[in-house]
This record gives C-alpha cells, structure tokens and sequence, in this order.
C-alpha cells in the first residue's frame, strides 16, 4: 500500500462536505491543495466543506471570473480556479506566490495548468466520479506530493480508519 | 449640482469588454463605444485574464477618443470621471482604474469609483426615464448573481445571493456540455426555442430557511448526469430539450425569488440587469408573473445588459451627486462588496 495515499469514498455530496470538513481540521498555516476532479465531480462541495472545516462562515462561490477568492476564518482560504490561465506568469501577476507562501491554505482548481510554479510540497485531492457505482459515487484519492503533507495523511489515514 | 448640464466619462474594463461613454445628467447617452473581446476568448473557451488586460492597454486611449469624439467633446468639457474598480479580474481593472486616475490628476476633475454590480443596475435608467428607487432589481450575468433592493441611487441592500456558480456561469458550462461553445448564454437562449422546456425536470435548489440565496452547481450536475445515464444505456437525447429543460429550471428560480424579494420589501417595480438580463425567457417569465402581482419590470435593450461604459458613467452622475468623489489612491478591488456604505471611497 502506498503510504502517501489513501482513498475515501463519497456516496452523495453532503459526504464529500464531510469528508472535507474533517480534512480542513487537520490543516496548518501555509498549506497548498491541488484539487482535481472533472466538470461535477464535486470540487465545489469539496472546497464548500474545507471552508466549514476553517470556521469560515462566508458561502464560498466559484472563483472562475476573479480567478481567487479570499475567505478568513480561523486561518485564511485561498481559492483560485486557474483554468483559463495560459502563463505562469499570469498567476505572478495575481501575486500568487505570496498567496502560497503565506499563512493561509490555498486550494488551487486546475493547478495542472500552472504545474511549473507548484510549490514542492502539496497535497493533491482528486475527486473521480465512478458511474457504474452510481450518479453521486465518488472516490476522493487524496496524496501526499513531498514529505511535508505524510504526517497529514498518516493522521487522516488512522481517523478515517475509525470512521470506516 | 448647479452646472445645467453634467458630462460623466465613464470607463468599464473589468473583465471581457474595454468600453468608454459619455453620459448626460445620468440619463442621456451621448457615446457609448464598446470593444468586444468577445471574438478572441471564444478560442479559448472563456476569459483569458492575460490577453485580457494586454488588450485592454492596447484599446483603453482608442476607445476613450472614440467616446469624445462621437460625443462631439473634448476631455477638458467632461465634468467627472467614473471608472469601474471591482469586481473583476485585477489586471483587467487596473487598466482602467490607472487610466481614470491619470486622467483626473492631469485634468483635476472629480474621480468616482464605481462597483460594477451598481452599473449593471444603473443601465435601467439609461433607458427608463420613470424608473426611480426604491425597486428590486436582479443582477445576473458570468460572474454575479445578485438580488439587490434598490432603496436609494446609492443604498442598497442584497436579499439573496449565489451559493456557489453565477447563472451565467451554469449557462456557459451548460453550453460547454452540450458542446455549443463560448458565451453560453445566448446560445442556449437560441437552442432553447426550439425545445420543449417541460421535457426534463432539472432541480431548483430550495433552502430550508426559505433564503432568497441562489445555487446553479447542482443543475449543471444534474444536466451531467442525465446526458451520461441516456449515454450509458445508448440512446440519444435532444440537446435542445436539455437546453430548454436547463434555462427553464435557471430562470423559474430568479423569477421566483425576485418576485418573492419584492414582496418582502413592499415594493411594485423590478429591473433586470447583468448578461442575462438578456435572455428571452427570463424576460418572458418575469413580465408574466410579476403582472399577476401588479408589479412593473424593466430591463434594458441587450447591449446595455453586457458590460458597457454608459452604465458606469450613469452610476458615477449619482455618486457625485452625493459628493462620493474617490482620492487618487483608489485601487482596483477584485472582490469588492457590494455595501452601501464603502461605495465609493469618501474622499
């Protein structure tokens, strides 16, 4: 079994905002998410659950025109959506780098497409849809990129073990 | 003011269109020149924040000329200068707010920060001599979902708001869906009509504590899983029952909730504003249910639903008039709120 990933698995998206919550309780200042899953796959309840996790009591709405939006609560959330960024460069511009090194999380849509300025540690989350299990069946794949995020995942692995 | 007549510039670039005008007392359009960027992001599926705000720089002086010109003056005649400074995209924002600054310092003219949400609204005006506060409007388009309680040309009070996706938003990923490309809304609009729009029952996403708040993620999902279960079981579907079937489930909740608003607050008029003021059947509907509850609606000609300078120039006339002149330290606010009492910046 690989230690940097675990697998969780989501029937309806009131579970993914679950599952989120409780991943949001276990993050610390600075932390980066890379969020994937296709078009519905449920990165907005995803993320929705994050904030709650935060204390953040704001409704968290899409970030694809602003390209990130800012919530605080008991830390900050960061939240960009760079699917229409081409460049890195453009992400610079936003001042992205001082959002990632900062002490807030970021979660970060699409980051595939600003690969190149990834920091070396994050925590990638995958959301994927299995319609031969059902409309809402979802399969959360989260995994540590870099050492950094393993105690994160050894925590969450032992807790959602308890859950299961 | 004790001037006769009052010549507002505006400018408007915070997202797809770099757009100047001029505007006469608030109300009259004298210029309004829009330079639609339209043609170049359809290639790319949506806002391309980079090319935008490069070719915002490369358009803002022309399309400022233009506006003078077609409005036979010159910038020394302008009485103030309005400029949209959020929400946007940043780099797209600060080409214009830059721009307006320049202009007021070397002109010493007053500067009036508009929100753009306040110029969507304010387009109703340009064209609809009767319509004063207080009234409901609802502000839909890519990027917002608003229902705002006009009280006053500058209070206002939002009774709902989207949870997650802007109508406009599921209506462009909607379209992406059915692979009827970039900008969806108009698109769909035009598929719609030949649908049936009582083929498919969509869900409209109620709140338990009757909240007048929005959710379009949960359509675009359902619209997701229709087309893959009849795909999965091999048959064919109808793109334009979808389309009909979807803008109907949008529409019947804005409708819904606007009139549900007015109510509330006791008022007889509501306005449409935003892109998808500019969708016939939201048009349809509203016209039809807010007469059985005697109320007017009012909404503005397409072009002035889209993002356009005439709106903002129309929005900085009332600002000035309630002495909301912006200091030269006003900055591009991507996020900005939209509240009463930070529109904007007192001086």
């Amino acid at each position: 079994m690989d230690k940097n990933k675990i697998r969780l698995v989501s029937k309806s998206p009131e579970d993914t905002i679950k599952i989120a919550y409780t991943i949001g309780k276990y993050l610390r200042p600075g932390d980066v998410i890379c969020l994937g899953g296709d078009l519905g796959a449920g990165k907005t309840a995803f993320t929705q659950g994050l904030a709650k996790g935060l204390g953040i009591k704001e409704h968290v709405t899409s970030p694809t025109f602003t390209i990130v939006n800012e919530y605080y609560g008991m830390m900050p959330m960061y939240h960009f959506d760079v699917y229409r960024i081409n460049d890195p460069d453009e992400m610079m511009e936003i001042g992205f780098d001082e959002y990632v090194d900062g002490d807030g999380i970021s979660v970060i849509e699409w980051a595939e497409k600003i690969q190149d300025i990834l920091p070396p540690y994050y925590l990638n989350i995958n959301i994927n849809k299995k319609l031969e299990e059902g409309d809402n069946y979802r399969e959360i794949v989260l995994e540590a990129v870099g050492d950094k995020y393993r105690p994160v995942i050894d925590q969450l692995l032992s807790l959602f073990n308890i859950i299961h | 003011m004790t001037k006769e007549k009052c010549f507002i510039l505006g400018i408007e670039t915070s997202c797809d269109e770099t757009s100047a005008a001029v505007v006469q007392d608030g109300r009259k359009i004298l210029s309004n020149v829009i330079s639609s960027q339209v043609e170049l992001h359809k290639r790319y599926g949506g806002v391309v924040p980079e090319i935008a705000s490069r070719k915002h720089i490369e358009m803002i002086d022309i399309v400022i000329n233009d506006a003078l010109e077609q409005a036979g003056m010159t910038l020394e005649e302008v009485d103030a200068i309005g400029v949209t400074y959020g929400p946007g995209l940043v780099g797209a924002l600060l080409v214009g707010v830059s721009t307006a600054k320049a202009m007021a310092f070397a002109l010493d003219k007053p500067l009036i920060g508009v929100h753009h949400i306040e110029g969507h609204i304010a387009a109703n005006y340009l064209e609809h001599s009767d319509l004063m506060p207080p009234y409901m409007c609802l502000v839909a388009s890519g990027g917002h979902s608003h229902i705002v309680w006009v009280k006053d040309y500058k209070q206002f009070e939002i009774m709902g708001q989207t949870r997650d996706d802007a109508a406009g938003e599921a209506f462009d990923k909607v379209a992406r869906i059915l692979g009827l490309g970039y900008p969806g809304g108009p698109l769909i609009d035009k598929l719609a009509k030949q649908g049936n729009k009582d083929a498919v029952h969509f869900p409209r996403a109620r709140f338990e504590d009757g909240s007048l708040d929005f959710s379009f993620s949960g359509v675009k999902t359902a619209v997701l899983n229709y087309i893959h279960r009849l795909e999965q079981i091999g048959e064919s579907y109808d793109r334009a029952d979808i389309a009909a079937s979807f803008q109907h489930a949008v529409v019947e909740v804005l409708v819904d909730k606007t009139i549900a608003a007015a109510k509330k607050a006791g008022v007889n008029a509501i306005a449409l504003a935003g892109g998808v003021a500019a969708n016939s059947a939201l048009r349809e509907l509203m016209v039809k249910k807010a007469s059985e509850e005697h109320m007017k609606v009012y909404y503005p000609s397409p072009l002035l639903c889209t993002d356009n300078a005439a709106m903002i120039a129309c929005a900085a006339y009332y600002g000035l008039q309630e002495g909301m002149e912006a200091g030269l330290d006003l900055n591009a606010v991507p996020n900005l709120p939209l509240l009463s009492s930070n529109l904007p910046n007192w001086k």
